[in-house]
């Protein structure tokens, strides 16, 4: 695989997966508004991954349409993150995710507008627009969740205890995008650690939340080594389309 | 065969799916209408990338301009530049707010302010108050939000500056 695709899927796989995980909570949401915020997130991502599949499949060049990426593969093959697997376990687990996440986006997106591959860019343009209001609805439910009662705040520490680990999958150098940074393609996870930790930080300290520490912790489902949660996501996500291929509607 | 003045005549017609009140070239969907002789290509640009209307939009343009006579159509997607509500006019915002969603009062945002930030406080479309208050960052669609006036206590939507 090429380092430009691999660079493509890893973000469009991340889109598709968080988009997934988003979208289970349809009809599950604490209250009606927070329904209808974390499933039109999760519609914004899975039209995100529309379009960055699409765009993989063309560069793959092996007649493989979005619909056969997103739903055909073995798991190996996906090179989303780990963070963005994780099962969703809590309203506060689920919100901060999105702040951790969303505000990676909002700057990978923002240095991809200059991509040399132009599709690429249009669909950072595109994208970094809606990144942008998931980072404000995400944030502003961590302050309150965080800076809120007893139970709120107890619930999250322990979704930033659990989640901060994996953070550090988005930062590690590694040599796909250091190709992808050679190329004027994309940027490196590790040039835009800085300015995630300066939007990351000033949120959680409003929240009252006590930051951990970075001890080695190393995930790989960027390089398609994913955590024990990954099958059944995959299993949910698959299953239409495997027993009914060619499916239509 | 139609001429692109005929075209834009039609597509003027041809309403957004979601908020009918308004048309595809209202809201600055439709870019451009190129009319050659082998061929009418229109160029639309799409809103939110999750937009469910999207295939909706190119469908109804397409069967539109065919009805209209034009023989044969090309719907072409393009991406860059990134659709924003700066596009809508404000003639469209009129009839928006006359349908009873709030127009975006405010140019497209370039950066989000994460912490301390004042919602925006759009106009009741109903009674004009500006006494709003924000009930949901997310509406009905990707594109609007939830407000509710402290005047006349009703709920409304806003169409949110992108």
């Amino acid at each position: 695989m090429s380092s430009h695709l691999e660079y493509v899927l890893r973000i469009g796989d991340n889109a598709l997966i968080l988009g997934q995980r988003l979208s289970e909570w349809c009809g599950h949401g604490p209250v009606l508004e927070e329904d209808i915020a974390l499933t039109n997130t999760a519609l914004d991502l899975i039209g995100q991954s529309r379009l960055l599949l699409g765009h993989a499949g063309k560069l793959e060049g092996r007649e493989r349409d979005e619909d056969a990426l997103a739903f055909l593969r073995a798991e190996p093959e996906y090179r989303n993150c780990s963070l963005v697997e994780l099962p969703n376990h809590d309203f506060a687990r689920t919100i901060l995710r999105n702040l951790l996440f969303s505000a990676f986006q909002v700057y990978l997106w923002d240095a991809l507008r200059a991509s040399t591959d132009l599709e690429l860019a249009a669909i950072a343009a595109r994208s970094i627009k809606e990144a942008r209001y998931h980072l404000r609805h995400a944030a502003d439910w961590t302050v309150r969740l965080g800076d809120g009662t007893a139970e709120s705040r107890a619930r999250m520490q322990a979704a930033l205890d659990y989640l901060w680990p994996y953070t550090a999958e988005l930062f590690t150098a590694n040599a796909v995008d250091d190709d992808a940074a050679t190329a004027c393609i994309g940027v490196t996870g590790a040039s835009l650690e800085t300015a995630w930790q300066q939007a990351v930080r000033p949120v959680l300290e409003e929240a009252t939340l006590a930051i951990p520490a970075r001890t080695p912790f190393r995930s790989g489902g960027k390089l398609g080594i994913h955590t024990e949660h990954m099958g059944h996501l995959l299993a949910e996500m698959q299953h239409l389309q495997r027993a009914h291929p060619g499916a239509q509607w | 065969m139609l001429t692109e003045a005929q075209a834009w005549g039609v597509l003027q017609q041809v309403p957004d799916p979601e908020i009918p009140a308004v048309s595809v070239c209202d809201l600055g969907i439709v870019r451009s209408v190129q009319a050659q002789p082998e061929r009418l290509t229109v160029v639309i640009t799409p809103t939110y990338s999750g937009c469910p209307a999207t295939e909706v939009i190119q469908a109804t343009i397409r069967e539109a301009l065919e009805q209209a006579g034009a023989q044969p159509v090309h719907v072409e997607t393009r991406l860059a530049p990134a659709w924003t509500t700066d596009w809508i006019t404000p003639k469209a915002a009129a009839k928006l707010s006359a349908w009873g969603i709030a127009p975006p009062h405010t140019a497209a945002p370039s950066e989000t302010q994460v912490l301390r930030f004042v919602p925006p406080a759009p106009s009741c479309p109903r009674c004009g108050s500006r006494e709003s208050e924000r009930l949901s960052q997310f509406g009905s669609t990707a594109c609007k939000a939830l407000y509710r006036c402290r005047a006349c206590r009703e709920p409304f939507e806003y169409f949110k500056p992108i």
